[in-house]
C-alpha cells in the first residue's frame, strides 16, 4: 500500500516528562487509522505533532513522502476536526467554511463551489447563515468537518470529535464519518478513547499506553488475537476474563491449570512450546464461554451463576468458577436464576494466553 | 449503548411526591426581615457617607460667594448661579495664566487618548503573544514585566527624567505619553495574558491549520471575541492616566500641564478670597471625564460580559 503519513522515531517530551519516546507509524493512503488509548497515554499529542501544532523533541514526519517535520500546519494537507468543535464564535457557518480559503487568497468563484460543495455532503446548506451558538452539537460538529472539507486536504485529523455529544448522536455522527471515508477514500487518523469508535470505525487501530504503541492491527486481529494483557483488557465490554494458573502436561499435552481445575489447550495455537510449570494468564471473552453447550474437544467445567444482568438483545452472566469470578455473555433470551449450576465450556480456538510475568501473548 | 444515566431521587423528595406536596408558584419573600433592615441600612449609610462630599461639591458650587459666606454648608443655593463654572472652565487664575481648566482639559485630551490606545495595542499583542505563540523565554520575559509592577514609582522618576532629556523628549507631551504607556505595560499584559489564555486553546489551532498567520489569528479571531477585556482595560487607563497628577506634573512644562494638575494650581494660588464656589466648579469638572467613562463603559462592558456569556 502507498504510504500517507509516515511517523518515523518521532519524540516529545514537556521539560522532564516523555509523551512520546521513538515512536514509529506507517499510515497508508486511504486508510482509516484510529489511535485509541485512555487519557494521557500520547494520542492526542500524536495527533497535533502529525498537525504541526505540537513541535517535536526529536523523529521526522512525512506525509505523501514529504518531510513536513518543520513545515506550517497550513503547509501540510491536513484538516482537524476537534473535540470542542472550536467554530469561530463571530462568524457564521459560511464564514468559518471560508476563513481558510479566503485567507490562502483564494478566488471568490472558488471559494463559494467548494463551500455549496461541503454543505450538500454534510447536508449543512440550510445553517449556513447562521451563527455557531445557534447550531446544536451535532451541527456544529459537522460544520467543523465541513472546515477540513473544503481546504481538499490528503489527511484528516479527527481529535475526539464525538466526546461532546450525547449517546445517539454519537451514534449517529460516527456512521456518517463512516459513510465520508467511503466516499472521499481519504487518509483518516481518528483519536478517540472509545472502543466502539475505534473498532466501528477503524480499517486499523493504533493501541496507545504511556507514548507506546501496544499493538497495531485491524480491529479484528485486536479483538480476537490481542499482543498483550493491555491489549486485551483494554478492548471489549465486559472486559476479557483473567484466569491465573500455569501450565501442566497431562496425557503427554500441555494443560491450563487454575485453583486445581484443568483446562484443555486443544485448539490453542500458541506461538512458542508450553513448558509445563510456566506462571500464564488465561484470557476468554465473555461471549466465547458457552453455557449448558457442548464444544467439541472441549472440557465441560461446573460453575454456579452469582448475578445475572439482562441487557436485552444479551444477557449477562456472573459467574463462580474455579476460584475465579467470571462474565459470560449469552442470547437474552436465556435467562438463569442465581444459584443455577451450569456447565461451561471454553472455545480454547479465540481464547489467549499470556505469559504472567511479561503479560505479552504466548 | 453503554451510557445510560440513572437518577436516584432521594428519599426526601420521594416522601414528598407520596404526600403530594410540591413546590409550587413563586419562592415566598419577607420584605421586611431583621436581615434585610441590617443589609439595607448599612447600604444607605454606607451611600450617604460617599454622596454628602459631593451633594456640598454640587450645592456649593451653585451658589454665590455671598450665599457661601453665610457658612450654611448643607442648604440648597438660594439662587441658582452657572457663574463659578464658566469661570472655572475659562478664566479662573493659575499666577501664570488666566485662562481656567479649559487648556488642562485639552492636554489631559492630548495625553490620554494616545496613552491609552498605544498602551492598550501594545499590551494586547504583548498578552496575545504570550498566551498563544510561547516561544523561548516566554515565561521570564512575563515574570520581569510583571515585577515591573511592583516597584514603586518614586524609585524611577530621577532616571526617567534622564532618560527622556537624552532622547530629547523631556517637557514634551510625547515623553508623557511614553512614559503612560509604558507604566501601564504590566498590569495590562498581565490582563490580556489572563484573558487570551481563557480562551479556548482549540480555536487557535483551528484557526493555525487554516492557515491564520500571527496577525490574521489576533484581528481576524480573537480581538472579535474580546470586547469586554478591552473595555476593562479602556477602564483602568482612562481614568489612571487623566486621574495622574505626579508623573504630569514631573514630566511636563506648564503650558503642557493636564487637568489635574490645573486644578490644584487654581485652587492653590491664593489672590486674596478663595473662591470655594469655583474651586468645587473646577474639581467637579476634572472629575467628570472619569465619571463619564465609568456610566457609559461600565453598561457596555456588562453587556460584553453577557455576551460572551451565551456563545457556545
Amino acid at each position: 500500500m502507498q504510504k500517507s503519513v509516515s511517523i518515523k522515531d518521532l519524540s516529545l517530551s514537556f521539560g522532564a516528562v516523555n509523551v512520546l519516546e521513538n515512536l514509529n507509524l506507517d499510515i497508508g493512503e486511504g486508510e482509516f487509522l484510529v489511535l485509541l488509548g485512555s487519557s494521557g497515554c500520547g494520542k492526542s499529542t500524536l495527533l497535533n505533532c502529525i498537525a504541526g501544532l505540537l513541535e517535536p523533541t526529536g523523529g521526522q514526519i512525512f506525509i505523501k513522502n514529504k518531510n513536513v517535520t518543520w513545515e506550517e500546519p497550513k503547509d501540510r494537507g491536513i484538516g482537524m476536526v476537534f473535540q470542542s468543535y472550536a467554530l469561530y464564535p463571530q462568524m457564521t457557518v459560511e464564514k468559518n467554511l471560508s476563513f481558510g480559503l479566503q485567507v490562502a487568497k483564494m478566488p471568490k468563484a472558488e471559494i463559494d463551489k467548494r463551500v455549496a460543495r461541503a454543505s450538500e455532503i454534510l447536508q449543512i446548506g440550510p445553517l449556513l447563515k447562521r451563527k455557531p451558538s445557534e447550531l446544536s452539537g451535532g451541527q456544529r460538529q459537522r460544520v467543523a468537518i465541513g472546515r477540513a472539507l473544503v481546504r481538499d486536504v490528503d489527511v484528516f485529523l479527527f481529535d475526539e470529535p464525538l466526546s461532546n455529544l450525547d449517546a445517539k448522536l454519537r451514534s449517529e455522527l460516527r456512521v456518517e464519518i463512516k459513510r465520508l471515508h467511503q466516499s472521499l477514500k481519504n487518509t483518516m487518523i481518528y483519536v478517540t478513547h472509545d472502543q466502539i469508535e475505534a473498532l466501528t470505525l477503524a480499517d486499523r487501530i493504533a493501541i496507545m499506553k504511556s507514548g507506546v504503541i501496544q499493538q497495531l492491527a485491524d480491529p479484528n486481529t485486536i479483538y480476537n488475537a490481542p499482543r498483550n494483557m493491555f491489549v486485551a483488557g483494554f478492548i471489549g465490554s465486559p472486559s476479557m476474563n483473567f484466569l491465573h494458573g500455569e501450565i501442566a502436561e497431562k496425557g503427554g499435552k500441555p494443560v491450563f491449570v487454575a485453583n486445581g481445575v484443568d483446562f484443555s489447550l486443544d485448539g490453542y495455537t500458541a506461538g512458542e512450546r508450553l513448558q509445563a510449570g510456566r506462571k500464564v494468564v488465561l484470557g476468554v471473552r465473555p461471549e466465547h464461554v458457552k453455557v449448558n453447550e457442548d464444544i467439541p474437544g472441549a472440557d465441560l467445567h461446573q460453575a454456579t451463576v452469582d448475578i445475572e444482568e439482562p441487557m436485552g438483545a444479551d444477557n449477562l452472566l456472573w459467574l463462580k468458577h474455579a476460584g475465579h469470578t467470571m462474565s459470560v455473555r449469552i442470547a437474552g433470551a436465556r435467562r438463569f436464576a442465581p444459584g443455577t449450576a451450569v456447565r461451561l465450556a471454553f472455545d480454547m480456538g479465540l481464547a489467549s494466553l499470556f505469559d504472567a510475568g511479561t503479560e505479552e501473548r504466548i | 449503548m453503554a451510557e445510560t444515566v440513572s437518577i436516584k431521587p432521594g428519599p426526601a423528595l420521594a416522601a414528598a411526591t407520596r404526600a403530594g406536596i410540591e413546590p409550587r408558584g413563586a419562592k415566598p419573600r419577607r420584605a421586611l426581615s431583621g436581615r434585610n433592615i441590617m443589609l439595607y441600612g448599612t447600604l444607605i449609610v454606607a451611600a450617604l457617607y460617599y454622596l454628602l462630599p459631593l451633594y456640598v461639591m454640587v450645592v456649593t458650587s451653585m451658589k454665590g460667594m455671598p450665599e457661601i459666606r453665610l457658612g450654611n454648608i448643607f442648604s440648597p443655593p438660594l439662587e441658582v448661579t452657572f457663574e463659578p463654572w464658566a469661570k472655572a472652565w475659562a478664566t479662573a487664575c493659575t499666577g501664570l495664566n488666566c485662562d481656567g481648566l479649559s487648556r488642562g482639559f485639552w492636554n489631559s485630551v492630548r495625553i490620554t487618548v494616545p496613552s491609552t490606545l498605544i498602551s492598550i495595542l501594545v499590551a494586547s499583542v504583548n498578552g496575545y503573544a504570550l498566551a498563544n505563540w510561547k516561544f523561548k523565554g516566554a515565561d521570564l520575559f512575563f515574570t520581569i514585566l510583571i515585577v515591573g509592577a511592583f516597584i514603586p514609582y518614586q524609585v524611577m522618576i530621577y532616571p526617567i527624567v534622564i532618560v527622556l532629556r537624552e532622547m530629547g523628549i523631556y517637557g514634551t507631551l510625547t515623553g508623557l505619553v511614553m512614559v503612560h504607556t509604558i507604566f501601564g505595560m504590566p498590569i495590562l499584559t498581565l490582563l490580556f495574558r489572563n484573558y487570551f489564555s481563557s480562551l479556548p486553546e482549540e480555536l487557535f489551532k483551528a484557526a493555525r491549520i487554516d492557515g491564520a498567520g500571527f496577525w490574521q489569528i489576533y484581528f481576524r479571531i480573537m480581538l472579535p471575541m474580546s470586547l469586554p477585556i478591552f473595555v476593562v482595560a479602556m477602564i483602568l487607563q482612562i481614568t489612571g492616566i487623566w486621574n495622574d497628577f505626579l508623573f504630569g506634573v514631573v514630566f511636563t512644562r506648564p503650558e503642557y500641564y493636564p487637568m489635574t494638575v490645573q486644578l490644584n494650581n487654581i485652587v492653590n494660588s491664593v489672590q486674596g478670597v478663595k473662591e470655594y464656589n469655583v474651586n468645587m466648579a473646577a474639581t467637579l469638572l476634572t472629575g467628570a471625564v472619569p465619571l463619564f467613562v465609568y456610566f457609559v463603559s461600565g453598561r457596555l462592558f456588562v453587556r460584553g460580559i453577557a455576551a460572551g456569556a451565551v456563545k457556545g
